[in-house]
């Protein structure tokens, strides 16, 4: 979606806040949601998603802030709201003693599909979610891809303006995954649907989503595109270089004595350096040809989504009163400091 | 109100309900044993009295030890017809009422506990049916059932004592005024209390089993009737009877308006 043709957000929260006792599960949400979105929130379990989705929703209402939501106050007009929302909660949370069928024509009636439209619907759906072979079987023998499947069906039952979907593709096979992927694309692209999209899953966050926000302990630690995020956080290419088996210890030592900041690793007979700017590219490959190592491959990684969220994830950890310096989440040996700054540079 | 939600809710309900052995089962043995095994039975004792040790000589001591109230509704029935009136009309009347009150804590248990065990509670959350309409549909799933149960018992255990003790009692002598009292008022408020227990109890029960044997705390007042008859302490006359279900009313809407502040979208999805 392009970012200059937003219309008016769909969801506006402002210092939207949640606590349980002692708790924060939700700290000071500002952000806007723009219609017609594909919208991302990133982060560990914990981390406030499903709790921010309950407050949209209102099913909690919030400790402190505000929050609209098509137009709705979810803490107020909860029951007006949610006949335009679609949920996929994060367990399809179907009932398993009664068939598929069943399912849906039940929450049909809950979302006042009229009487006349509830057979088609329903067998619109298990046709388009490819279960109507099975929709007279009860939904403790399906698959747990055909449970997601149907999860997402009824949250679909109604034609939701905006559609909240928990970690849709967990546990899914990669087949299926693709299938629910094509889905939500589908719903924003034709349908011109609102989604909200909470995962863990950074590689279907970058493909999906046009926006995301990333969150750590009900904090917003970052908004905007994959792409600005990079931009954002001056996050820098990770370049792996292929020498010959032979020679890796020598490119290792000229590598390590060239850099002044950041400790080459390798791994099956490739060397990988992070945190490179694109200018340093030349001259990595300058040093090592001076020396005579044969390179057989140079090949940069653009950062991505998984970069940003790793960084913003050490930033937190750094930034608590707690934090172990070190102990990052990307499992590398840096610190905060040295994930969010330049890693590394050639020395002349 | 969203009636149609309400509905939809309920057949929900009881669907799921009944897809359980563990829950069917016993709602359907319960009532063969108390509306038909047992006054069955009952009715034939009198047949044995021919048998060695089995003389009704002691129905005449018994009778004395009973409440003066009840002995003036027994004038004029022989021994054998006192036996059956005391057994089918008072001594088996609790018993009659642990039926609304089993099967209503049986669907509440499932319906509000077991929906949180199954983990399909969020998903009811996030439809458009208000806190009192999802409330008041879970509540009717599980007190309609118990008024069924209740009223077609009456009906069934009326037919059977009759039918069982024609050839003592000559006549139709069920139900009488208790009786009918006792199903058409106490019989749902004694359910409406199972009900509004295991709401309450659901509130912090994890699972169905745990909600439903809490909740079996409330067949104890129907234990203390059990005793009181047959230890000649009282006897379920109609203003007795009038007064326990007044009072199971007053019981009820202190438990309904209780539980009905914790059935609430915000509480319930903290718990989740």
């Amino acid at each position: 979606m392009d970012s200059d043709m937003r219309s008016d957000p769909v969801i506006t929260c402002r210092n939207l806040t949640r606590r349980f006792g002692d708790v924060v599960a939700v700290d000071g949400l500002t952000l806007d949601i723009h219609s017609g979105e594909v919208f991302g929130f990133l982060g560990h379990n914990g981390a406030g998603k499903t709790t921010t989705v309950r407050l949209l929703n209102g099913i909690l209402t919030p400790s402190d802030g505000t929050a609209s939501v098509l137009g709705f106050d979810p803490a107020g007009q909860g029951p007006s709201l949610r006949r335009s929302t679609g949920v996929l909660t994060e367990t399809p949370s179907l009932d398993e003693r009664l068939t598929a069928k069943v399912n849906l024509q039940i929450y049909a009636e809950l979302y006042d599909v009229p009487v006349a439209c509830v057979a088609s619907r329903v067998d619109e759906l298990l046709e388009v979610f490819e279960l109507s072979d099975r929709a007279g079987e009860k939904v403790s023998g399906y698959s747990k891809g055909m449970k997601q499947r149907l999860a997402l069906a009824r949250a679909l039952l109604h034609r939701p303006a905006l559609l909240f979907l928990d970690e849709p593709t967990t546990g899914l096979d990669p087949v299926a995954a693709r299938r629910v992927h094509e889905t939500i694309r589908q719903l924003s692209d034709e349908e011109h649907r609102t989604v909200l999209l909470c995962t863990h899953n950074l590689v279907e966050a970058q493909k999906l989503c046009d926006r995301v926000a990333v969150l750590g302990h009900g904090r917003l630690l970052a908004l905007g595109t994959p792409a600005e995020l990079v931009h954002q956080l001056g996050c820098r290419l990770r370049l792996e270089i292929e020498v010959a088996p032979d020679e890796v210890g020598t490119a290792l030592d000229l590598l390590n004595s060239a850099l002044t900041s950041a400790t080459p690793t390798h791994e099956n007979g490739v060397i990988t350096l992070t945190g490179a700017e694109r200018e340093a590219i030349p001259r990595v490959v300058s040093l090592l040809a001076t020396a005579g190592v044969r390179v057989y491959r140079v090949a940069p990684q653009e950062p991505s989504l998984e970069d940003v969220y790793f960084a913003l994830h050490d930033q937190l950890a750094w930034s608590r009163p707690n934090g172990k310096r070190g102990s990052s989440m990307s499992g590398h040996p840096r610190t905060a400091a040295e994930g969010l700054k330049g890693l590394w540079e050639v020395t002349a | 109100m969203n009636w149609r939600s309400i509905r939809a809710i309920v057949r929900k309900d009881l669907r799921v309900v009944f897809q359980n052995k563990g829950v069917s089962i016993p709602l359907i043995v319960l009532p063969v044993l108390v509306l038909g095994v047992m006054p069955g039975l009952a009715a034939l004792v009198p047949r044995f009295q021919d048998l060695p040790g089995a003389g009704l000589t002691e129905i005449g001591d018994f009778v004395q030890r009973l409440p003066s109230g009840l002995r003036a509704e027994l004038a004029g029935y022989n021994e054998a017809q006192t036996l059956i009136v005391v057994l089918l009309v008072y001594l088996l009347a609790p018993m009659y009422l642990v039926l609304p009150l089993m099967v209503a804590s049986v669907i509440a248990a499932d319906s509000f506990a077991g929906e949180k065990e199954r983990k399909t509670m969020e998903a009811l959350l996030y439809t458009p049916t208000t806190d009192g309409e999802l409330l008041l549909a879970k509540m009717l799933s599980a007190w309609l059932p118990a008024l069924g149960i209740a009223w077609g018992g009456f009906i069934l255990y009326g037919i059977v004592v009759n039918a069982a003790a024609w050839s003592t009692m000559g006549r139709i002598f069920f139900p009488n005024t208790m009786w009918v009292i006792l199903a058409l008022w106490v019989a749902p408020a004694i359910a409406g209390m199972g009900l509004g227990t295991t709401v309450l109890v659901s509130a912090r029960a994890e699972t169905f089993q745990e909600a439903y044997q809490v909740g079996a705390i409330v067949v104890l007042p129907i234990v203390l009737m059990v005793v009181g008859q047959a230890t000649g302490v009282m006897y379920l006359s109609t203003w007795l009877v009038g007064l326990v279900g007044l009072v199971l009313w007053a019981v009820d809407v202190v438990l309904l308006w209780v539980g009905g502040r914790k059935f609430r979208r915000t509480e319930l999805a903290t718990r989740m």
